[in-house]
């Protein structure tokens, strides 16, 4: 079964899991990846707790029942983690990766997680680069120093394409930047 | 011919909008339900870019929604909607309408439980609810094959022997919102597929007057009757004859169901929509154990294989059925359907019924699998069995 990975996100209404979960699997799909994107279908409300998952395989993907046993879990709103069970389902093999200021050692004993825990300051980045707390592009740049399948390059070229006609040259700039500050700065 | 395809991450609602951008539609009258909206969300973003020269009808509720359409197709457009759920119980009226007037509309349908208690998740409850309506009914795994039978759904409903409505099913958030690999034909291949539609007996068509949809009592009703249940006969056979045609650019099979790993299969789910993939990765690993387990995934609900799902399943020692719908007070849908076609064979196999994921309950690997040890072991009832209901 496993020649597939399967991700987890936790974040809040609004802040982006959703589409975090989407630039993920676009950025495998450019590498003829197989893929699945989907939210847990739940009333959806700004601020209230939510997750998406993704997969990324080799092969067709042919389930589409939700992810169960996660190989990385990112968690978008460090809030959560006193609201949610963000290593359920997870192995030692596992990776947990935390907006967060704290380090990898004193969340992996928070949550109790039996895999490898990463942290990275991803809301820090985002007021100080986007001016505003916008965390989700950022810890996509942290996934990409953790998950082969996501690569930064790929990742920051999404950003570029969908956001620029958007949200113009200095806005699309500073997010790309916002990721590739995480992909260095990323503890564990 | 040149077919060209590009893959794209995709939701089947985007995927749906593609094909309805690529068929170009005269007319389309929607009204936007959850789990159906993101497919007119898209669709009316093509209208608005010019991408499409339909001429898209904002309606007040699906009832006009579906009576628009209705005008439309009879009037001599190719027309479309699309709905969901309660959306499709508001048109109920007017979806019979559009069968006996004899209009090929095709109609996708993000599968999505009727109310109450009032939900917004999948189940097939309300296309199960419009079996007897004179629709064609095609059932849809995956976001592709949510693509691809749009067009097989426009030749068979189009085709002059025909000349009924279909509905596309899909599964509504699993399927509509979820994003998976779809690749997308050329416009051009796709667009000479669906080619010009050229009605038969418009409304419009004044040199050559017609009534549609005239009063009929004790002297005619029966024999219009009558004449859908030909037409679907001949949907039957049209069918393969389309999927023949759209397998040319494909390269997909598109038969009644799917037969996957049944050859020397011992136990065979039959099930339809999204969760056959889910039962197909169960398979797989149950098939690295040596265990002889298969699926066979329904394509065609109306009208029904009857024949062909005997000769497919008849020499299998055990079947279970799955329903995403219940039937109160009788057998649940499909179970109902599967059991009366081996009615006539000789050799038969043993039969469970299961119904699972009401209101978009989860079903996970390891229940599949269960049902399969179950099922191996020959263990069967004339009860239903309901698979992660509490209580039961």
């Amino acid at each position: 079964m496993k020649n597939m990975i399967e991700i987890r996100i936790h974040g809040r209404g609004g802040q982006g899991a959703k589409t975090a979960a989407q630039f993920i699997v676009e950025s495998a799909i450019t590498d003829g990846k197989h893929i699945q994107a989907f939210p847990e279908y739940g009333p959806e409300r700004t601020g209230a707790p939510m997750k998406t998952y993704a997969r990324i395989s080799d092969n067709i993907i042919k389930t589409h029942e939700a992810v169960a046993e996660p190989d990385i879990v990112m968690v978008i709103d460090p809030t959560l983690l006193d609201v949610a069970d963000v290593s359920e389902g997870m192995t030692k093999s596992g990776i947990l990766i935390v907006n967060s200021t704290e380090t990898p050692e004193k969340i992996k004993q928070k949550t109790g997680c039996p895999g490898k825990v990463y942290t990275i300051d991803a809301t820090g980045i985002s007021i100080d680069l986007l001016g505003t707390n916008m965390p989700n592009m950022p810890i996509l740049g942290a996934l990409s120093n953790v998950c082969p399948d996501v690569k930064l390059d790929v990742l920051t070229k999404s950003v570029r394409d969908k956001f620029l006609n958007k949200i113009g040259e200095e806005k699309t700039k500073a997010n790309i930047e916002a990721m590739e500050r995480a992909h260095r700065e990323l503890k564990g | 011919m040149m077919v060209t395809k590009k893959m794209y991450p995709m939701t089947g609602a985007q995927a749906i909008a593609e094909a309805m951008r690529q068929i170009n539609p005269d007319v389309v009258a929607a009204y936007p339900i959850t789990p159906q909206t993101p497919i007119i969300e898209n669709f009316a973003k093509f209208v608005a870019d010019g991408r499409v020269d339909t001429e898209y009808i904002r309606v007040e509720s699906e009832h006009s929604a579906m009576s628009a359409t209705v005008g439309a197709a009879a009037a001599g457009g190719r027309a479309m909607t699309a709905t969901a759920s309660a959306g499709l119980a508001l048109m109920w009226e007017i979806v019979y309408v559009a069968a006996s007037m004899r209009l090929p509309i095709i109609m996708p349908i993000a599968n999505r439980a009727l109310s109450g208690p009032i939900n917004i998740h999948c189940d097939h409850s309300d296309t199960m609810g419009t079996r007897d309506s004179g629709w064609i009914q095609i059932y849809s795994e995956t976001a592709q094959e949510a693509y691809e039978n749009m067009f097989l759904a426009l030749k068979l409903a189009e085709n002059k022997n025909v000349q009924l409505p279909a509905m596309v099913c899909l599964d509504g958030f699993i399927t509509s919102h979820g994003v998976e690999n779809v690749e997308i034909y050329d416009d051009k291949t796709m667009k000479d597929f669906a080619g010009e539609y050229k009605p038969i007996d418009p409304l419009l068509d004044v040199d050559n007057p017609i009534t549609y949809g005239p009063l009929q009592l004790q002297d005619y009703y029966f024999e219009t009757k009558r004449q859908q249940v030909d037409a679907m006969k001949n949907a039957k056979k049209v069918f393969l004859e389309a999927g023949k045609e759209l397998s040319k650019i494909t390269g997909n099979d598109y038969g009644y169901f799917e037969k996957y790993m049944m050859d020397d299969a011992e136990a065979v789910i039959v099930v339809m929509n999204s969760t056959a993939g889910n039962v197909k990765s169960v398979v797989d690993e149950m098939r690295k154990d040596g265990k002889k387990v298969g699926l066979l995934k329904l394509r065609l609900f109306r009208p029904f294989p009857y024949e062909e799902v005997a000769e497919a399943l008849h020499k299998i020692p055990v079947v279970g059925v799955f329903d995403r719908a219940e039937s109160f007070g009788a057998c649940p849908p499909l179970y109902g359907e599967i059991r009366n076609a081996l009615f006539d064979s000789e050799k038969k196999p043993k039969m469970q019924s299961f119904v699972f994921g009401l209101g978009g309950r989860d079903i996970f690997s390891h229940q599949i699998e269960n049902v399969f040890e179950t099922l191996l072991e020959g263990e069967t009832s004339g009860e239903t069995k309901y698979i992660g209901c509490r209580g039961c």
